[in-house]
């Protein structure tokens, strides 16, 4: 067995653009599934059991099936019925590059969706009580209370959620598109090196999953500030500065 | 749903499915153990090991885990069988490098739910084995991982479920598994919609089966301990 430096550093810079490709995949897809689980999360709290019915069902069929059968349904599915094949949405649907994008923010959404509706339900039952005896309404209370501690209490979990979805962008690859996993399996084809260009690939997955888990940890604090407050708090407000 | 006589395929697919995903479960089970036992080791050289073995995996996609095993392993097992003498081609069945690559994904993952599990058993059981002069392997095997069982089994379902949900990328390498026999289904029909919904009708079907049994799995791990906390 011979290991060649050379095939990785000669197909380093195509790796690179592979990586960009996955890093758009998966911060495209990680915005709208947030944007996705939002209204997905409140319906799955809601007390009312025909509210909670569509949302169930939608986390049930998306955690439950792999996400490589969805992106086919998305893929070679839309082009079963020629209703969607005369829609406007077809030159959208034609592209693996969209299709990879709807079917991951579809599928994280789930996810997502979930871990939300943890955190909802985590939130200390006096903050929602003391919100309502301010007088605020629904939309207030969900903007101001609720939606900016669900994001704090769901953080960590959060981050996790996106590194299995950079790790589900490989997938990508099986619709053609020229992702890092992609761009490899193309290289391979040509060089016949498996082990190298595979093993760099990995290390780029692990560099940017290394990145990814630092943004985290940054946004973690930033959310939950108000947990570490002894580390700012001003002086002036310190009980203990108060002179008689 | 009219899957037009290719039934048959689905379901011998989903055989092979769930033959995978049993067989990559016991072998990612013992994977984790030895990683998790690697990880509280007091040896340095363990330690490393564990921690290179979990970070590695866990930050790299399991199709390309998959792809990897599939297409590397010939030159890593000609390599080492040319040391022995032997100098024929060798290659890995998909199936064999399938079970392969789950089981270290799937073990890269228990190896943490076993160490934790591992670590909320109270340190005075095993002072106590060891003062009943049980070796280190004895106070393991009859205090740590009959107890472990019930601590990681939680963590270890979720596990299984997402294991379930990888046999999927297997296909990839032309195992004749659930998701490949539907794209043959697929060929011959031109239906992809109707074959791939009904294939993930079959997952769902087999994630809720796992899902029942691991309840009924954990209310008998815990049947110990009901009522008595209430």
């Amino acid at each position: 067995m011979s290991w060649e430096w050379d095939v990785i550093i000669e197909h380093f810079p195509r790796l690179l653009q592979g990586a960009i490709l996955t890093l758009e995949l998966v911060l495209f897809s990680g915005f709208a599934g947030l944007m996705l689980a939002v209204p997905l999360a409140l319906m799955r709290v809601s007390s009312k059991p025909w509210i909670q019915a569509l949302p169930f069902a939608y986390i049930f069929f998306f955690r439950g099936t792999p996400l490589l059968i969805q992106i086919f349904l998305v893929y070679y599915g839309s082009s079963q019925f020629e209703f969607i094949k005369n829609s406007a949405l077809w030159p959208i649907l034609r592209e693996p590059y969209w299709c990879a994008i709807i079917t991951f923010a579809l599928h994280t959404a789930a996810y997502i969706a979930e871990l939300l509706r943890g955190a909802i339900q985590s939130i200390p039952k006096g903050e929602i009580e003391a919100a309502k005896a301010l007088g605020m309404s629904y939309p207030m209370m969900l903007r101001r209370i609720i939606l900016p501690r669900a994001f704090g209490i769901m953080m960590p979990a959060y981050g996790n959620e996106v590194i299995l979805m950079l790790k589900g962008s490989a997938l990508a690859s099986t619709i053609t598109l020229l992702d890092l996993t992609g761009m490899a399996r193309t290289i391979i084809a040509r060089t016949y090196t498996p082990l190298e260009i595979f093993l760099a690939a990995g290390v780029i997955y692990l560099i940017i999953s290394a990145l990814l888990i630092l943004l985290f940890r940054f946004l973690e604090k930033r959310f939950n500030r108000h947990q570490h407050w002894p580390n700012e708090k001003p002086k002036d407000l310190d009980p203990q500065h108060i002179e008689n | 749903m009219d899957l037009q006589g290719f039934g048959h395929l689905l379901i011998s697919g989903a055989w092979i499915t769930i033959q995978l995903a049993v067989c990559s479960l016991f072998v990612g089970l013992l994977f984790g153990i030895i990683g998790a036992s690697a990880k509280l080791s007091s040896s340095k050289i363990a330690n490393t090991l564990g921690n290179g073995y979990t970070l590695f995996v866990r930050g790299m996609p399991e199709l390309l885990l998959v792809l990897t095993i599939y297409f590397g392993s010939s030159a890593v097992l000609m390599a080492i069988a040319s040391l022995f003498g032997y100098d024929e081609y060798i290659e890995l069945s998909p199936f064999v490098a399938g079970v392969t690559a789950l089981s270290i994904a799937f073990g890269a993952y228990a190896t943490e739910v076993f160490r934790s599990a591992m670590m909320e058993i109270p340190k005075g059981q095993r002072e106590a084995a060891v003062a009943l002069g049980m070796t280190r392997f004895q106070t393991f095997r009859r205090i740590v991982l009959p107890q472990v069982w019930r601590l990681a089994l939680p963590g270890l379902g979720n596990l299984f479920l997402v294991l379930l949900k990888d046999t999927a990328l297997v296909s990839v390498i032309g195992l004749n598994e659930l998701m490949r026999q539907t794209a043959v289904a697929v060929g011959n029909t031109k239906e992809p919609f109707t074959f791939y919904f009904a294939a993930a009708m079959v997952y769902l079907l087999m994630t809720s089966i796992s899902m029942a049994g691991l309840y009924l799995l954990e209310r008998r791990a815990n049947r110990g301990y009901q009522g008595a906390r209430a």
